[in-house]
């Protein structure tokens, strides 16, 4: 089940947006990650590589541990005091889960955009000043502001309203914010956890159309359980499934394959990814 | 499909009758009587409301008629002379409780967070449950500690301070004095009966701050602290504004512990180690011999620390709604 993950030489899905001239480089390398809570190991086994400048993509049923793993890049399942992580994830060959590694810090380099909007309840202005405020940024917030709301196409609908509650935006404009409140921090990396579940289909389709744009910047990962949205965004896909541990009655995600998005969805290797794609499950 | 093609005056296929639609369920007789019920119980919250209002005022009137604003703005208090002005007892009402928010407020908020945020989760059901204990212990326990071990033990820091900082300009003006029944000994003992109600009011309101909030601020390389600015605090400072005013409303209302260790003295001093009295101290020493005025007078007392209760916590509600109407930008 190893995935035939490319090495910087081969040659992958072309990154044709990106302006990397040379083969594109490893941001995650995640080795044999096993993700528990408690006594119960609710995803095994992730073996992949998340390359710069991409769009990753982490598709399939409900429970099958895509948005754990997720959470594990920007160190949140830290939250939740029972979780435990097992394996490696290597952030630019450093491992993120070193004793040393301070997650505050990991958190500010990779930026997370959740299922529903969740801007603060402040003004739009102080959403987006609020990762640069905390940074200690001393230079010009009001060029940071604009920048990032430009960046995140929002600009020309709140600039005569920056002062104005975030919580009056339309639910897909509360996720654009949200979205330039992790540009603001200047990430490397998003992280997207089904950012588009909670919007129509027009502000989906904008939320895909900053995420082309976004690409060129930062590297995405983004969970979701929409096939076709996987398929339209992203460079590659990770295929996650369960498997029922017939004794505890317990389930455990697992990946089943990762490969260029093109190749998952149109000759998967597995058997299963095939029947998740063609919609014959989940 | 069908829907959409059959002509309208032709009932459904499915043989539907939608006439039935245009009669009164039985359930809905269940929806009347809970709304009157409810309604009910709403109006004779507001009807005792204003039968307290309107019976302690009457009671209350031959002080009030005797001594017009009087009652308000002097502070001459002589029950043998007939003279009753309530400026003193109001004044220490309102310091007392000042000095127990100043005191209890950041104590409770710092429990309230630390249970519900910091805590490992084995020591949170212990701290609080210390807390609701404290606020089960009668007053009147409160106030013989109070007089008892409180006001002699802290007699000679009051004594001290004001040595320390007496002819400070500014300072001074507070920190002086050295009677060990005081209004500050009044603050602390009314702050901490009022600690365990701001603490669990406020922890429930931490507790409803929606994770996507606790989760945003952390995303963005929050530190605990940093989040709990960013999320916790702009979310529940209504709430929290809300049991602080519960707290304040105890304060001010407080009797028997205050009238034991506020010293029982009719004076308006800034000092806050000086002796004083509250209104409700007064009530509650005097009430047992006063008739005649004295006794309509000391119901007047109840009658003005209820309007004062009521500004206090409107204002308060007031300030608040503004903050968070431009806070929130709308």
């Amino acid at each position: 089940m190893s995935p035939e993950i490319a090495a910087p030489n081969a040659e992958v899905v072309a990154p044709t947006t990106a302006p990397v001239s040379e083969a594109p480089s490893v941001v995650f390398d995640v080795r044999e990650l096993d993700v528990y809570y408690g006594e119960f190991r609710a995803v095994r086994d992730v073996n992949l590589q998340v390359l710069q400048h991409e769009i990753t993509a982490f598709i399939g049923p409900s429970g099958c541990g895509k948005s754990t793993v997720l959470r594990c890049f920007d160190r949140m399942n830290d939250l939740i005091e029972s979780a435990r992580v097992d394996g490696k994830i290597l952030y630019h060959g450093i491992d993120l889960y070193d004793p040393r590694i301070d997650p505050v810090e990991v958190r500010k380099r990779i930026g997370m955009v959740f299922q529903k909007p969740n801007p603060f309840p402040k003004s739009i202005y102080d959403n987006i000043a609020f990762g640069p405020r905390l940074s200690g940024n001393k230079g010009n917030l009001d060029d940071i502001v604009e920048h990032a709301l430009r960046r995140a196409a929002l600009w020309d609908e709140v600039k005569d309203r920056l002062k104005k509650s975030a919580m009056g935006l339309s639910g897909g404009q509360q996720q654009r914010l949200c979205i330039a409140r992790a540009i603001a921090v200047e990430p490397e990396v998003i992280l997207m956890d089904e950012p588009c579940s909670a919007l129509d289909p027009i502000a989906t389709a904008r939320i895909e159309d900053l995420m082309q744009e976004l690409k060129s910047d930062y590297t995405i990962i983004i969970v979701t359980h929409n096939m076709q949205q996987a398929a339209r965004v992203s460079d590659r896909t990770a295929f996650f499934t369960t498997e029922v541990n017939s004794e505890s009655d317990t389930r455990t995600g697992v990946l089943v394959e990762f490969d260029s998005t093109d190749k998952i969805f149109s000759a998967p290797a597995d058997e299963r990814t095939e029947n998740y794609v063609t919609g014959r499950f989940g | 499909m069908t829907l959409l093609t059959h002509d309208d005056s032709v009932a459904p296929a499915g043989g539907g009758d939608a006439s039935s639609l245009l009669e009164p369920t039985s359930g809905r007789r269940g929806d009347s009587v809970f709304k009157i019920v409810a309604l009910a119980a709403g109006l004779v919250v507001l009807g005792i409301l204003a039968l307290i209002a309107i019976s302690t005022t009457r009671e209350a009137w031959p002080a009030f008629q005797q001594e017009g604003f009087g009652f308000i703005t002097s502070s001459t208090w002589v029950p043998a002379d007939g003279k009753f002005g309530a400026l003193a007892f109001i004044y220490g009402t309102i310091l007392s409780s000042f000095i127990a928010l100043v005191l209890a407020v950041p104590v409770s908020l710092g429990i309230a967070l630390y249970a519900n945020e910091a805590a490992p989760r084995r020591l949170r059901k212990p701290v609080v449950y210390v807390m609701d204990l404290l606020a089960a212990i009668p007053s009147v326990v409160y106030g013989l500690w109070g007089i008892i071990v409180l006001a002699p033990a802290i007699q000679p820091v009051y004594k001290a301070i004001s040595g320390a900082v007496g002819d400070i300009p500014v300072l001074g003006w507070f920190f002086n004095g050295d009677s060990g029944r005081s209004y500050m000994t009044a603050g602390i003992i009314l702050a901490i009966m009022i600690t365990p109600i701001i603490t669990s009011l406020s922890r429930e309101v931490i507790a409803t701050v929606p994770s996507a909030q606790r989760e945003a601020a952390y995303g963005m390389g929050a530190t605990r602290w940093e989040m709990i600015r960013a999320a916790v605090l702009p979310w529940s400072r209504g709430g929290i504004v809300g049991s602080v005013m519960l707290g304040l409303g105890r304060a001010m209302g407080e009797t028997i512990a205050v009238a034991l260790v506020i010293g029982s003295q009719s004076q308006i001093t800034a000092h806050l180690f000086e002796a004083g009295d509250s209104m409700a101290a007064v009530i509650v020493n005097q009430f047992g011999e006063a008739s005649g005025i004295h006794r309509s007078a000391l119901i007047g007392l109840g009658v003005v620390l209820f309007g004062v209760t009521i500004i206090v916590n409107v204002s308060a509600r007031g300030i608040v709604s503004r903050f968070d109407r431009r806070s929130q930008g709308a």
